[in-house]
């Protein structure tokens, strides 16, 4: 065990060199991202959307699941940052001829990448990947498995702070499809680490994954008890292959029970702001009236979700060698 | 050949016996433990001076890859040797499964060529181990077949399982079985719980061992067959065996090493090492296990030797092979145990050669006048670490890499031949 001992993340100063993951990461780079990525938010609103922190380096966007979203949010922020951003679809290259995810590393190693924005639908691969790359290459979670999408939490703490600036008064309600979320996982480290006094994770038990109590959560089974007096709402995305198992009958009871609508909205904080990762199944978790509704910031979520990413690769680059 | 091992602490379990003495062999066989019988003349003496003189262990589940990849059975049975180990019981999940006659031939004939640890296979209880027709065990059993086994899971037909008990008991074979239900297990990766959680890795909910465990009990209730339950892991597994006993069901059980000091935590950063079959739970199964151990509700401790090439562990976590290497590290392991548990060396050397040998129902695993010399020679205080280079085996991939162990075999002999010599 040649890592043993050593922070899968941050290198020796103590610096974040890889971002694996938001569970473990102290709570001073978890702030020092979001101050960060404040600087950023400007660019956006700029005639010259850029600035040339990474010219010079090459990002590569190795998505071995599919995501439109994520990659092009991805890409965006990196071309900001005057990277040059190459996509790979590896779905349909190199492990279609067989080859292991660490030769395909080790080939675009040889290419000169600094950085690899990994999405990968087993939980860890990207650990795998951070433990076998050289000491002066990147790699930033973007979606493995069920684990982890930091990205995505790091913007859901974001655009919290944005709107009910201090997390140690908050209540904070993520509802849905627990079990399966990555999502839910890296909001549930993050508001923990930053400080949120009560994280409330709301569904069915067939979606809630035993031992949730053990990460500080408060477990909720009726979507009335998850979200009264709650300041932030986070509706997760339900994915339609649920309703073949039997994890779920149907969308049809599922939105009955934990379908986010103006009514049940009215049992949380009147300030109350709803979250939610995209992309949005109407009618399924969320009624439109809400999606669309005053209390929600999905779009500036997407917004934010750029600054944020610019801001994990300026600081990611600009850390020392892992060795 | 005339072979005299002096000065060193014999210990055997089957006997009670834990003392300074010398053991004399001839012909394969003990012929004297204490004094030399009148006349023996040692054409080798064997110093034994500071080392432990044990049965050699027995090893209730060793994957030697043999069929399937040719030359491993030798490779792996040396392996054992150099664990310690004399006699292995190797699972059918071969490829191609243990299920007909001239395979089991073949291994066998195989092993004699190997000249390495005695071999003990299992053979399929269905064919092609596919849960659904019987293989021919009671023609197995004429080969060679020690005891028959459905590997992985209980099949997944409940009235094949009933049957196959039904056939067993009419020839009063064992049956072998991992209380393992398939459809609760699914394509789990981790014990469910906290850790599960955190990581997001799909999960095994212990009820797929314990409903696996009340079926297999049902049955043999209705049919009287004679079980072994291999690899327990929950600590409701436990307690549901130390029931079936009690009642005087005819179970034996059997934990894997691992199993004994690793938990779920362990996996760290997803750490495919620890990736194993069951997975890792909890700190409070495992301590349950030690319990298990301790009151003999578990009756014996395995290495679970999985060899796996080192490409198919350095992969995500789910996708990585399941198992470790362990021939090798069993030895110290048991120790490790002993040691942290305060377990006598004479019960916890039990727990892998007196019962396991009693389970076989072969005259292995003890020290006893007259019986086959399968011994092993270690030395309880030399420290050394599992890494690849210091591994027989063709696995490398261990949990334990890294560690310092206590506790390496310093001879074993198989029948009376010095199979293996640490140099």
């Amino acid at each position: 065990m040649a890592e043993f001992g050593r922070h899968p993340q941050l290198n020796r100063n103590g610096e974040l060199h890889h971002l694996l993951s938001i569970e473990e990461l102290p709570r001073a780079i978890l702030e020092r991202i979001l101050t960060t990525a404040d600087s950023f938010i400007n660019i956006a609103e700029r005639e010259v959307k850029s600035v040339p922190l990474l010219r010079g380096r090459s990002v590569f966007n190795l998505f071995f699941e599919n995501s439109t979203r994520t990659r092009t949010t991805f890409e965006i922020a990196a071309r900001r940052l005057s990277a040059d951003v190459f996509n790979l679809d590896i779905t349909r290259s190199s492990t279609a001829k067989g080859e292991s995810l660490l030769d395909t590393i080790n080939n675009l190693t040889a290419m000169q990448a600094d950085m690899f924005v990994v999405r990968h639908a087993s939980s860890g691969a990207p650990y795998l990947i951070a433990r076998h790359v050289a000491p002066h290459v990147h790699v930033i979670n973007a979606g493995d498995g069920r684990h982890a999408h930091p990205t995505q939490g790091l913007l859901d703490m974001y655009t919290i702070r944005h709107y009910k600036r201090d997390f140690t008064q908050l209540t904070v309600a993520i509802v849905g499809d627990i079990l399966h979320s990555r999502v839910a996982r890296s909001a549930i480290h993050g508001l923990t680490t930053l400080g949120v006094p009560e994280v409330r994770a709301v569904g069915p038990l067939t979606l809630l994954p035993g031992g949730l109590e053990q990460l500080g959560v408060r477990v909720c089974t009726r979507l009335e008890d998850g979200i009264r007096g709650a300041d932030v709402i986070i509706m997760l995305r339900l994915q339609n292959e649920r309703m073949k198992g039997a994890l779920l009958p149907s969308a049809q009871e599922y939105f009955r029970n934990y379908g986010l609508t103006p009514e049940k909205l009215q049992l949380a904080r009147a300030d109350a702001i709803v979250m939610h990762p995209g992309p949005m199944n109407r009618g399924v978790e969320i009624d439109s009236h809400v999606a669309d509704g005053t209390q929600s910031v999905i779009l500036p979520q997407v917004t934010f979700g750029i600054a944020v990413r610019m801001a994990v690769l300026a600081l990611v680059s600009s850390s020392q060698r892992m060795q | 050949m005339k072979l005299a091992i002096r000065n060193g602490r014999v210990v055997d379990p089957a006997s009670k016996v834990d003392e300074r003495k010398d053991v004399f062999v001839d012909d394969g066989r003990i012929v004297a433990i204490g004094t030399a019988p009148h006349g023996f003349s040692a054409e080798r003496t064997l110093d034994a001076t500071g080392l432990i003189v044990a049965p050699g262990l027995v090893d209730l589940c060793a994957r030697m890859r043999e069929p399937g990849a040719d030359g491993a059975l030798k490779v792996e049975s040396h392996a054992a040797l150099a664990g310690g180990i004399t006699g292995v019981v190797c699972p059918p999940d071969t490829d191609p499964p243990l299920d007909e006659p001239g395979l089991v031939r073949m291994l066998r004939q195989r092993s004699r060529e190997a000249a390495g640890a005695r071999l003990y296979p299992l053979g399929a209880l269905t064919a092609g181990l596919g849960g659904e027709v019987l293989a021919e065990i009671e023609t197995l059993a004429e080969v060679g077949c020690v005891a028959f086994a459905q590997t992985g899971s209980l099949p997944h037909d409940n009235s094949v399982l009933l049957q196959a008990m039904r056939y067993a008991r009419t020839f009063d074979l064992p049956v072998w079985l991992r209380p393992v239900e398939d459809t609760l297990a699914g394509r789990g990766v981790a014990a469910a719980g906290a850790v599960a959680a955190r990581l997001g890795l799909a999960s095994v909910p212990d009820v797929a061992e314990t409903v696996a465990l009340h079926t297999v009990f049902e049955l043999q209730r209705a049919t009287g067959a004679r079980i072994h339950l291999c690899r327990l892991s929950s600590s409701n597994g436990v307690e549901l065996v130390r029931r079936a006993k009690r009642e005087g069901l005819p179970v034996t059980c059997d934990v894997g090493i691992h199993h004994v000091h690793l938990i779920d935590v362990d996996i760290g950063y997803f750490d495919s090492n620890f990736r194993l079959d069951p997975p890792l739970r909890t700190s409070r199964d495992r301590d349950a296990i030690r319990a298990g151990l301790a009151d003999g509700t578990i009756d014996a401790i395995c290495s679970d030797h999985t060899p796996v090439d080192a490409d198919d562990k350095l992969l995500p976590f789910d996708e990585a092979a399941p198992g470790a290497t362990a021939l090798e590290t069993l030895l110290p392991l048991v120790l490790k145990w002993a040691s942290e548990s305060k377990v006598a060396l004479l019960d916890a050397l039990g727990k892998v050669s007196s019962t396991p040998g009693q389970i076989l129902g072969e005259p292995t695993g003890r020290l006893a006048l007259g019986a086959k010399a399968d011994i092993c020679i270690f030395d309880p205080a030399e420290p050394w670490r599992p890494e690849a280079a210091a591994l027989v085996s063709h696995g490398k991939n261990t949990p334990f890499s890294g560690y310092e162990l206590i506790g390496r075999a310093r001879y074993t002999l198989v029948g009376g031949d010095l199979r293996f010599t640490r140099k």
